[in-house]
C-alpha cells in the first residue's frame, strides 16, 4: 500500500504546530497501525530528519499508553480498538490518513502526538482507591460473597485502560466516562461502600478543577472507547453524587 | 572465591519465614519517616513495594519511564494469579505450591524461597478483594478458579483476560492513596540512568527526565529496581516495547551479581511472526490450553497444503490430526508447562508439520471446536433444552467461551482476521518472561548492600521454567508481602544517618558519566538507527541462543554480538536533541546495555551444558527409555545458581556459583508424561 499521512508535528508544548505531509510506501495491510509509524520513522531518521513522537508501550491494547487521533476519530476507524491494535487492513491503498493527537485543554501537547494525561493520574489521587493497608492479615477473600452480576459489572467498568479517548472524543472534553467508570467499579463491590461518598465527591472536584467539562449525553465516549465502558456508567456517578450531596 | 551468601534461615522449611519475621529488627514508625527509599518501575511489584512501604511510613520516590504507574506491563498479564487457597477442595496446599513450582522450574531454584512464595500467596488475594479487585466469582458470589500448566489443580484467580490489569490497577490505587497523601513522590516518564554508591551502600540513583532531558539527582537510604524482564534483548517478544533491562544493567557494572541470564521463557501460545516490520509479538493467554486442544496435521502433505494456502484447518479430518501434547503427554495433555509446550511445537514445525503461512511454516493449531460442544451440550441440559440440535448447542458453546476468553479472542481476530470461533487459532512460541535475572539473597536484597531487586528483575523463584500465573504471584509477594519486612531489617541502621546529601563526588561522577554518553549518542551521527541494531541482534539471539541451543551456535552468537556491539558504537545516529522528548535517544542507551547483556547471556548459556527448563542444549539429551527426546538434566554437575560479577566486557565476567540445597523435596527427572 502507499499512503500519503498528514501528521501533526509540534516540537514543544509552547510550539505552535502544524500538520506535515509525508509519502510511505510498501505498508502491508497485515501491519498494525504503529507498526507503520515506525516505518515511516525509520524512512525519516535515514533521511536525516526527527521521527515523529508518538506515545505507545505495550501495543497490544492494554496499558492505555497509545492516543492518537486518526480521521477525526480517537484511535482510528476501527471499533473496539486502542490505535495499537487498529491493522492497516482497515484503509485503502492511496488513502490520505490524518494523524493527530488527542486534543483537550486537559491533555497538553508534550511534542508532536504525544499528550500529558496526568490529570487522570489527580483524578485517582483524589479517591480511587480502597483505604486498606497491606497486612496479609485482611478478612479471608471469600467472606463476603458478592453476587456475580454485580462482580461482572465491576470487571466491565474496571476495564478502562485510561488512554482518555473519551476525553478527545467529546465535544466538551468531558472525562465523565473515565470517572464514572471508576467511580462505578467501587460503588458495585461492598469493598468500595464505606468510602463511596466522599470518593464520589472528590474525584468529581478533582475532575472538574482539572477543566474537564461535563456530560451531555452524545455518547461519543461509549462508541469511541476502545473498552467499550459504557454510558451508563455516568448515570451511575451522577446517582451516587447526588446520593452524597444530599 | 565466592562472596554468595544467600542468608537462609535455619530451622526448618515451614517456619523459616516465621521465625525470620519473628527476629529482625524492626524500625519504629517515627524513625521511618526520616528514611527515604527509592523505587525504580511500578509494575505489580514495584508498585505495591511503593504502596506498602509508604503506607509503613517511609518516604517512597517512584519511578516510571511511562506516563502513569499504570501502564507498567504487568497490566498485560492475561491469564491468572495463582494461590494455594483451596477454595475448589482439590487437594491444593502450601506444599503443593511449592512442590509444583520447584518441580516446574526444574530444581533450578532455591526451596526457602518458593515455600515462602507459597506460604504468603493466599494473603495477597485476601489483600486484592479488599482493595476491590474484580476477581472472577461464580454464581454462589464465591471466587472462581482455573488451571494453569504444570499442576493439577485448579488454584488460579483470574479477572477474565485482564487479571494482570486488574491487579495493577489495585496496586496503582493503593499507590494513588499514598500519592495524595504525599507519602509517594512520583516520578512518571523518568529513567533510572545509574545507581549511586556511597561507602558501598546504594544511596541513590541519576535519573533523566524524559520531556525535559534533565539530569536529575535523587538520593535514598535504600534503591529498590523492580524494573521487570529482558526479554526484548530478542528484539520481538511479547514484552512492551519499552521493556529493558537497564536498571538491572546498571546495577549490575557497579557490583550486582547477574544470574542465571540464559533462563528464558519461551510462550507456547503467541500469535506468529507476520514479516519483516513487526514490531512485537502477542501472547494468547495459557488459560486457552484449559479448553483449547492442540494439534497439527498428522500427514506431511496435509500441512504443506494448510501452508500453500490450498487446505484450512476445518478440511482436515478429525482422524488425520496430530493432538501431539495429548499424545507425548497423556497425564498433562495440553497443560504441560510451557518449556515442555513449546519444544513440542517446535518439533512438529521442525520435522514439517507446521502449518504457518509464512516462510518457516511456524505455527500450530489452536482448536476450540471441541469445547465448544461440550460447554454448549452442559448449557443446554441446564437450560432444559435440546441437547441434539447441533445449532443451538455450537451456539451456546460459544457463548460460554466468549465469556471465559472473549477478550483474548478478539485480540486475536484483529491482529489476524480470521475469527477463532470459527476456525482454530494459529499460535506459535514466542519470548515472554526471563526466569534469570539480579542475583538476590533470601532478603531479595543484591550484592550491592541497600540495593534490592525484586520481581521479574530478580532471578527469582521460578527455577528454570516458570509456571503460568505464577509472575503476577511472585511480583505482588515480593511487593506487599517480603520486602517491607525485609528491607526494614537493613533500615534499621540507618535510623541516625539522616537524608543523603546529593552534592557528593559520587553523585557527581555518576552525574557526569550520563551525561558524557548521552552527548555522544547525540553527537555520533552515525548512519544506522537504533533500530536497525536491535534487530539485528534478536535475530542472532533468536537464532542462535533461542528455543534450542548448542556449542557451536553460541561460540557464534558470542563472536557475533560482541562484533555487532562494536559497530553500534561506531555507526549508531540519534536524531535529534537531549532537551526535548526523544525517543530515539532512550532506547538507544537501553539498546546499549541489551548489547552487553546478550553476549553474557549467550556466555551463560554455554556455561550451562545441561538441558534444564526453558534452556534446552541439544547435546543434553534423554536418548532412550520412555523419556527419550526429553531434555535431561544433569544435577551432579549443574544444580546451583550461575552468579556473574561484572569485570568490564562481557567475556570477563566470573562465574560465582550458588549450590542449590534440596532437603525437602527429591531431585528427579521432571515427567509430565
Amino acid at each position: 500500500m502507499k499512503l500519503t499521512l498528514k501528521i501533526w508535528r509540534q516540537s514543544g508544548a509552547n510550539d505552535k504546530g502544524a500538520l506535515v505531509d509525508y509519502q510511505l510506501d510498501g505498508v502491508s495491510p497485515d501491519m498494525s497501525f504503529l507498526e507503520m509509524m515506525d516505518m515511516l520513522n525509520e524512512q525519516i531518521i535515514n533521511e536525516g530528519g526527527e521521527p515523529v513522537a508518538f506515545d505507545h508501550d505495550c501495543r497490544e491494547g492494554i496499558c492505555g499508553m497509545c492516543s492518537m487521533y486518526i480521521n477525526g476519530e480517537a484511535h482510528g476507524p476501527d471499533r473496539g480498538v486502542t490505535t495499537c491494535q487498529l491493522h492497516m487492513r482497515m484503509f485503502q491503498d492511496g488513502e490520505t490518513i490524518y494523524i493527530e493527537p488527542f486534543r483537550a485543554a486537559s491533555f497538553p501537547v508534550i511534542k508532536d502526538l504525544v499528550v500529558d494525561r496526568s490529570a487522570f493520574d489527580r483524578i485517582q489521587h483524589a479517591g480511587g482507591y480502597i483505604s486498606v493497608n497491606t497486612s496479609g492479615n485482611t478478612q479471608d477473600a471469600n467472606a463476603t460473597p458478592i453476587s456475580k452480576i454485580d462482580a461482572d459489572k465491576a470487571m466491565d467498568a474496571a476495564t478502562c485502560i485510561g488512554c482518555g479517548a473519551c476525553v478527545a472524543t467529546c465535544k466538551n472534553s468531558s472525562a465523565m466516562l473515565f470517572v464514572g467508570a471508576k467511580v462505578s467499579q467501587y460503588a458495585l463491590l461492598p469493598q468500595g461502600q464505606v468510602e463511596a461518598a466522599d470518593r464520589v465527591l472528590n474525584m468529581v472536584k478533582q475532575m472538574d478543577e482539572e477543566g474537564f467539562g461535563n456530560c451531555t449525553n452524545t455518547g461519543a465516549c461509549e462508541v469511541e472507547c476502545p473498552k467499550g465502558i459504557s454510558l451508563e456508567n455516568i448515570a451511575r456517578m451522577n446517582r451516587e453524587f447526588l446520593k452524597a450531596s444530599l | 572465591m565466592t562472596t554468595l551468601n544467600s542468608k537462609i534461615p535455619e530451622g526448618p522449611i515451614k517456619d523459616k519465614w516465621t521465625t525470620y519475621k519473628d527476629k529482625i529488627d524492626l524500625v519504629n514508625p517515627a524513625n521511618k519517616r526520616n528514611i527515604d527509599v527509592i523505587v525504580v518501575g511500578t509494575g505489580l511489584a514495584g508498585g505495591s513495594a511503593s504502596a506498602t512501604l509508604a503506607e509503613l511510613g517511609y518516604n517512597v520516590k517512584a519511578f516510571a519511564y511511562q506516563d502513569s504507574p499504570r501502564r507498567a506491563h504487568s497490566i498485560a498479564a492475561q491469564g491468572g494469579i495463582n494461590a494455594a487457597k483451596n477454595y475448589q477442595g482439590d487437594g491444593d496446599s502450601t506444599y503443593r505450591l511449592f512442590y509444583d513450582t520447584v518441580k516446574g522450574g526444574d530444581y533450578r531454584s532455591r526451596e526457602a524461597n518458593v515455600h515462602r512464595l507459597a506460604e504468603v500467596s493466599a494473603n495477597i488475594i485476601d489483600q486484592c478483594v479488599a482493595q476491590g479487585v474484580p476477581f472472577a466469582r461464580d454464581y454462589g458470589g464465591l471466587l472462581d478458579n482455573r488451571s494453569f500448566g504444570g499442576v493439577l489443580v485448579s488454584r488460579t484467580f483470574y479477572a477474565k483476560g485482564q487479571t494482570g490489569q486488574q491487579l495493577l490497577l489495585g496496586a496503582y490505587s493503593a499507590m494513588n492513596r499514598q500519592i495524595g497523601r504525599g507519602k509517594i513522590q512520583m516520578y512518571n516518564r523518568h529513567e533510572m540512568m545509574d545507581v549511586v554508591v556511597v561507602d558501598g551502600k546504594a544511596r541513590g540513583i541519576i535519573a533523566r527526565n524524559l520531556v525535559t532531558g534533565e539530569i536529575e539527582r535523587h538520593s535514598a537510604h535504600a534503591v529498590v529496581i523492580a524494573s521487570g524482564g529482558y526479554g526484548n534483548v530478542f528484539f520481538l517478544s511479547t514484552n512492551a516495547m519499552g521493556s529493558n533491562v537497564s536498571a538491572g544493567w546498571k546495577i549490575h557494572k557497579k557490583g550486582a551479581f547477574f544470574a542465571n541470564p540464559c533462563y528464558t521463557q519461551i510462550h507456547p501460545t503467541c500469535v506468529p511472526v507476520h514479516g519483516e516490520n513487526q514490531s512485537k509479538l502477542t501472547l494468547m493467554s495459557e488459560s486457552l490450553r484449559n479448553d483449547g486442544r492442540i494439534w497439527v496435521p498428522a500427514k506431511k502433505e496435509d500441512a504443506a497444503a494448510i501452508r500453500a494456502g490450498k487446505k484450512k484447518a476445518n478440511d482436515i479430518a478429525e482422524e488425520d490430526r496430530d493432538y501431539y501434547l495429548e499424545r507425548r503427554y497423556p497425564a498433562f495433555g495440553n497443560l504441560v508447562p510451557r518449556d515442555v509446550a513449546s519444544r513440542a511445537a517446535k518439533e512438529r514445525a521442525d520435522a514439517g508439520y507446521g502449518v504457518g503461512h509464512n516462510e518457516t511454516g511456524e505455527a500450530v493449531f489452536l482448536d476450540f471446536a471441541a469445547a465448544i460442544q461440550r460447554y454448549g451440550k452442559e448449557q443446554a441440559k441446564i437450560k432444559n433444552l435440546d441437547a441434539n440440535d447441533a445449532d443451538l448447542v455450537t451456539q451456546l458453546g460459544k457463548k460460554v467461551v466468549e465469556a471465559k476468553y472473549g477478550n483474548l479472542f478478539q485480540m486475536y481476530e484483529k491482529i489476524v482476521d480470521e475469527n477463532p470461533y470459527e476456525t482454530p487459532m494459529m499460535i506459535y512460541p514466542a519470548v515472554h518472561y526471563t526466569m534469570g535475572g539480579v542475583w538476590v539473597d533470601y532478603n531479595l536484597m543484591t550484592t550491592i548492600p541497600g540495593c534490592y531487586c525484586i520481581g521479574e528483575a530478580n532471578f527469582s523463584e521460578h527455577g528454570a521454567n516458570r509456571l503460568g500465573a505464577s509472575a503476577l504471584m511472585q511480583g505482588l509477594a515480593d511487593g506487599y508481602f517480603v520486602l517491607p519486612y525485609t528491607i526494614g531489617d537493613y533500615l534499621s541502621d540507618d535510623i541516625r544517618t539522616g537524608k543523603i546529601p546529593t552534592d557528593t563526588p559520587e553523585f557527581e561522577q555518576a552525574e557526569k558519566e550520563v551525561q558524557e554518553k548521552i552527548d555522544f549518542f547525540i553527537n555520533n551521527k552515525g548512519s544506522k538507527s537504533v533500530d536497525h541494531f536491535h534487530k539485528r541482534l534478536g535475530k542472532i539471539m533468536w537464532n542462535k541462543v533461542g528455543m534450542s541451543r548448542n556449542e557451536k551456535g553460541l561460540q557464534e552468537a558470542i563472536a557475533e554480538i560482541k562484533a555487532l556491539r562494536e559497530e553500534f558504537w561506531k555507526e549508531v545516529t540519534v536524531p535529534g536533541t537531549a532537551d526535548t522528548y526523544n525517543e530515539q535517544l532512550a532506547k538507544a542507551g537501553r539498546v546499549a546495555d541489551f548489547l552487553e547483556l546478550g553476549e553474557l547471556f549467550a556466555k551463560d548459556a554455554l556455561e550451562r551444558n545441561e538441558s534444564c527448563g526453558g534452556h534446552f542444549r541439544e547435546e543434553s539429551v534423554e536418548e532412550d527409555g520412555p523419556q527419550k527426546g526429553e531434555a535431561k538434566r544433569d544435577d551432579e554437575n549443574f544444580a546451583f545458581v550461575s552468579a556473574w560479577e561484572y569485570k568490564g566486557e562481557p567475556s570477563d565476567a566470573v562465574l560465582h556459583k550458588e549450590q542449590l540445597e534440596f532437603n525437602d523435596i527429591e531431585l528427579k527427572q521432571r515427567s509430565y508424561k
